[in-house]
């Protein structure tokens, strides 16, 4: 295992939202996307972390190895993680090492660059797909939506599970034809296991404020649980596990 | 000269194995609890364990629904006249003082009330008139004249006992709010009568064994023997007025109970005569579960019982474990708020033959929760281990994010200490049941200790000079060593005053307010632990952390006192899994409990130590100035061992585990710790939830921490009740060690519940 220098935020120790079980979540500085309802924009900058070795993180986790072995594991998260590859790797090979389960939370704008050696020691991608229209990605992120789908069909290829997050945003990412094109998408890949809704809520609107930002969602509501209901019902059509 | 042992009597009279016989119930097995009172023994030979799930479980009956509707409406009205719906100004509660009284007679299952009417509040003077007196003014009620004039010219009380004996160091210590929370005004509590021994043994075979361990003592005349004659004697007595008063309520207690309905009757009034009794801190019920299980499967296996009418026996006895209520001054109520009565009740654990103690009453008890809603009292216990049952941990996590009503603690941790029959007193205390009582100590204020030690022994608030005139620190910027070794030496002054004061509440109370119905259940000779406690500790460890790691500078006053501080640089924090600080807190425990084990207690009791605040964090914050953590003067401390607030910054894992770390080899008397957590923080979807909630309980006990208190919901919920009580009129939340009522907190404690630490998702 090489080591590595890498940035991250913070440790969320008992994390249990970013894949199955309690997971030890690493939330790594850096992204390459500027989504409007980013709920972490105090990770956007790479070089505002705290610089850390990936062996010092390992050892860490393996503090909380008895709480996460069983039925939990370690997630990187952010950020994005694929923003610090050769880290990511090395810290999720020290983990593999200890026989935990590990996933990597991404937009996959730049699963283009993502190596062999990532691969082999991740079981499982949370790949958030912000929007399936390429106009309204572009809007809603800064960038391309075609890399994030390519990224999606090279896992798919690999074989590697994957468990698909879409935030929905009222009269933004809600509109029913881009989500079934997306469901459709995603029920051809076939390594599928999962797909989560998650309804928009403001709760990073207050570290916006503080780092200065121009939160434009502020006017917007959380979408009705009706809709999501509909949502869940249009996904779990397609044979997916929908939360 | 020792007393001798405790003598057994022989076999049982006729009657106690032959009664089952006239009802067709096959009788029970085993040999050693006939010979003598031995419940474990009887528990042992009989219970059968449960290891499947929930879904038997029976929905309340009519008739449950009808009375406690009947009771949430008084409940309603107590809570719109100010929190007391009648008090007796002139009756003196004894276990006989009342006539029977009756929610709805026509409906109850299980009867006995503390007073004549529901929700009542007794009269007990006999800890202290003045707490009597001002307990009732605190609801604008007088005592009657002629009771003040008979505990003023012809009776004493505890209180006043112990304030003529206190010395003035003592007393000036108290003032300053050093040590706190001293049961010197009113009953100590914290003592688990064995009330199983009513409904097992029947009060004749009871009291013919105290007549035998009596007659024991015949031929050697000493002060301890007098003593302990005197309360055999009462015992006898309290047995005698527990007949009287079961017999107005239409039972008969003297044989052993036959139905499980007898069983929980029976062990419900020798309860309620401890409660007409005394008005202890805490009156724990301790471990009656599964013991009674033994009579529902019987009952169950011979018709004369559905699931049904099995449950509606255990709901209604659990309504009147809900109505305890004692009379209680403002102060008090600020101290520990709520109204709390730690009706205390231990459910699972496992056997020292490794069978799980969970049955279906296990089940049955945790399911009052569903059928008559979420409540702070019972206080439900669950005694954690590895190897319960998986249905019965599911159906416990499931139950904990369902209501916020219950506490874990670490039965694999304790079960080497006290055996597999032990109850938990108030909130953390474990003791063999009947066979171990403690003298109940509140806690002395590490966290003003430390400012003593800076300051040479005066109080920063006051000014005044409590401690011996030690020489205070004179440089400006704290240094780590020096502050230890002075602090080392102001603990040691601390451990004294705080031992002389517990010493001699004791003494009192043993002589002016002994509890004699609790005491006769039990054995003769007991073990009798000093139970101590501290306050402040995340707040010492940090600030001592902070005095090492970073630079700490001193802010003087214009009396030259150390009233602020100045903190450069960042320093490790108890909570976040760090060896250097969290080892910090370790030494303290042992560091204190060692000062505490120099001093001789009060019959010869083992002195132990608790980490626990209940809610008087927020009381002992308010006495104590600015520490060199960086929290300013008047902040509250965190409950028990908690990290401080907002200090754990690393999640849920790295803060329990920091608490883990502290040993229960020296804080026998508990190690307290609450952990609040929104529900979409533990798990996506129900079952997640339940899934992760067993396996963070499985880690943590699995590193031998003590306990835990689980809180599941919002922290707007809170601000919502906090602003609609109406709203929620059973809306529960775990503190320190117990349960309350939200709504019934005072605005400073529902403030410090709202601030705490809520682990949520990034």
């Amino acid at each position: 295992m090489e080591d590595c220098e890498g940035y991250i935020h913070s440790v969320e120790t008992a994390g249990t939202v970013d894949g199955p079980g309690m997971r030890f979540v690493v939330f790594v500085t850096g992204c390459p996307l500027r989504c409007l309802y980013c709920h972490n924009p105090d990770t956007r900058e790479l070089r505002d972390g705290k610089r850390v070795m990936a062996s010092e993180l390992v050892d860490e986790i393996a503090r909380y190895k008895d709480f996460i072995l069983r039925q939990g594991g370690v997630t990187v998260s952010g950020g994005e993680p694929l923003f610090q590859q050769r880290f990511v790797t090395s810290i999720l090979q020290g983990c593999k090492a200890m026989g935990l389960h590990t996933a990597v939370d991404t937009s996959g704008y730049l699963g283009a660059l993502v190596k062999q050696s990532l691969l082999d020691v991740t079981d499982l991608f949370l790949l958030d797909i912000k929007a399936f229209d390429e106009e309204l990605h572009q809007r809603l992120t800064g960038k391309k939506l075609a890399p994030v789908l390519d990224f999606a069909r090279h896992l798919a290829a690999h074989n590697k599970p994957m468990w698909v997050r879409c935030v929905i945003v009222p009269d933004l990412t809600d509109n029913m034809e881009d989500l079934t094109r997306m469901a459709d998408f995603l029920a051809a890949l076939g390594s599928v296991e999962k797909v989560e809704i998650l309804p928009f809520h403001k709760m990073g609107e207050p570290k916006w404020q503080a780092l200065g930002l121009n939160y434009e969602l502020s006017a917007v509501q959380p979408p009705e649980k009706e809709q999501i209901r509909a949502i869940c019902e249009l996904f779990r059509g397609r044979g997916f596990e929908v939360v | 000269m020792k007393p001798a042992a405790t003598h057994h009597p022989h076999e049982f009279s006729a009657s106690l194995k032959g009664k089952a016989h006239n009802m067709n119930l096959p009788p029970f097995f085993g040999s050693a609890w006939k010979r003598h009172v031995d419940v474990r023994d009887f528990i042992q030979t009989n219970y059968k364990g449960y290891d499947g799930d929930s879904s038997f479980l029976a929905p309340p009956t009519a008739r449950t629904q009808e009375l406690w509707n009947e009771v949430l409406a008084l409940m309603k009205t107590e809570s719109t006249k100010g929190g007391a719906l009648d008090m007796d100004t002139s009756v003196i509660s004894t276990i006989t003082s009342h006539a029977p009284g009756y929610i709805n007679a026509a409906l109850e299952q299980i009867v006995g009330l503390q007073t004549d009417k529901p929700l009542k509040r007794a009269l007990m003077p006999f800890g202290g008139l003045r707490v009597a007196e001002d307990s009732l003014a605190a609801y604008g009620y007088q005592i009657d004249p002629k009771v003040r004039e008979i505990f003023t010219r012809y009776c004493k009380t505890h209180n006043e006992g112990v304030f003529g004996a206190y010395t003035p160091t003592v007393k000036k210590a108290r003032r300053a709010g050093i040590v706190t929370g001293l049961p010197d005004g009113y009953g100590r509590g914290r003592i688990i009568g064995d009330y199983r021994r009513v409904p097992l043994y029947g009060t004749t075979h009871l009291i013919e064994e105290r007549k035998q361990q009596m007659a024991l003592l015949d031929d050697t005349i000493n002060e301890e023997t007098i003593r302990l004659r005197e309360e055999i004697a009462e015992q006898i007595k309290a047995l005698r007025e527990l007949e009287t008063m079961a017999l107005s309520y239409g039972h008969d207690v003297r044989e052993p109970a036959q139905t499980a309905q007898q069983a929980v009757q029976a062990l419900y009034l020798s309860y309620l005569a401890a409660v007409k009794e005394q008005n202890g801190a805490a009156m724990s019920l301790g471990r009656v579960s599964t013991f009674l299980d033994v009579y529902f499967t019987r009952d169950l296996e011979s018709g004369l019982l559905n699931e049904e009418q099995a449950q509606e026996i255990i709901d209604h006895f659990v309504m009147k474990l809900r109505m305890v209520r004692f009379a209680r001054t403002a102060e008090y109520n600020t101290l520990f708020s709520g109204d709390p009565t730690w009706v205390t009740e231990c459910l699972g654990g496992v056997g020292e033959d490794g069978r799980p103690l969970v049955t279906k009453t296990t089940f049955r008890m945790l399911h009052t929760l569903t059928n008559l809603g979420p409540a702070p009292e019972p206080n439900l216990t669950v005694l954690w281990s590895q190897r319960l049952p998986q249905g019965f941990k599911d159906y416990c996590a499931e139950m904990s994010i369902a209501t916020s009503s219950i506490q874990y603690e670490n039965d694999d941790l304790m079960r080497p200490y006290w055996g597999d029959d032990y109850g938990i007193a108030c909130c953390v205390s474990a003791m063999r049941i009947g066979k171990q009582m403690q003298f109940f100590g509140a806690r002395a204020n590490l966290a003003k200790a430390l400012l003593y030690a800076i300051n040479g022994g005066c109080d920063e608030i006051s000014g005044e000079q409590i401690a011996p005139d030690f020489a205070p620190i004179t440089g400006d910027v704290l240094d780590y060593d020096e502050v230890c070794a002075k602090f080392d030496n102001m603990m040691g002054w601390l451990a004294g005053v705080y031992m002389d004061a517990l010493n001699v509440i004791h003494f009192m109370h043993d002589k002016y307010c002994y509890e004699r119905l609790e005491m006769a259940l039990h054995d003769r000779d007991v073990l009798r632990t000093m139970a101590c406690g501290i306050a402040g500790l995340s707040v010492v460890a940090d600030s001592l952390s902070a005095i090492k790691y970073a630079k700490v500078s001193i802010i003087r006053d214009d009396r030259g006192l150390a009233t602020d501080f100045k903190i450069e640089g960042e320093y490790p924090q108890y909570g976040n899994n760090d060896d250097r600080v969290d080892n910090i807190a370790v030494d303290l425990v042992e560091q204190f409990i060692n000062k505490l084990r120099a001093h001789k207690a009060y019959r010869d009791a083992v002195p132990t130590l608790s980490v626990l605040t209940i809610t008087s964090n927020v009381v002992y914050g308010q006495k104590t100035g600015s520490t060199p953590d960086g929290r300013k003067k008047g902040e509250p401390f965190a409950p028990g061992a908690n990290p401080v607030h907002g200090r754990d910054k690393k999640g849920a894992l790295a803060s329990l585990i920091s608490v883990s770390k502290l040993p229960y080899a020296q804080a026998q008397d508990g190690i307290s710790n609450t952990f609040s957590i929104v529900p979409e923080a533990i798990g996506k979807t129900e079952k997640d939830r339940v899934t992760n909630l067993v396996n963070l309980l499985d880690g943590y006990f699995g590193r031998d921490a003590h306990h835990l208190n689980v809180n599941v919901f919002q922290r707007e919920t809170l601000l919502d009740a906090m602003e609609h009580p109406e709203k929620y009129p059973q809306l529960t939340v775990r503190v320190s060690g117990y349960a309350v009522n939200f709504i019934k907190l005072t605005r400073e404690q529902q403030m410090d519940v709202v601030h705490r630490t809520f682990h949520r998702v990034m």
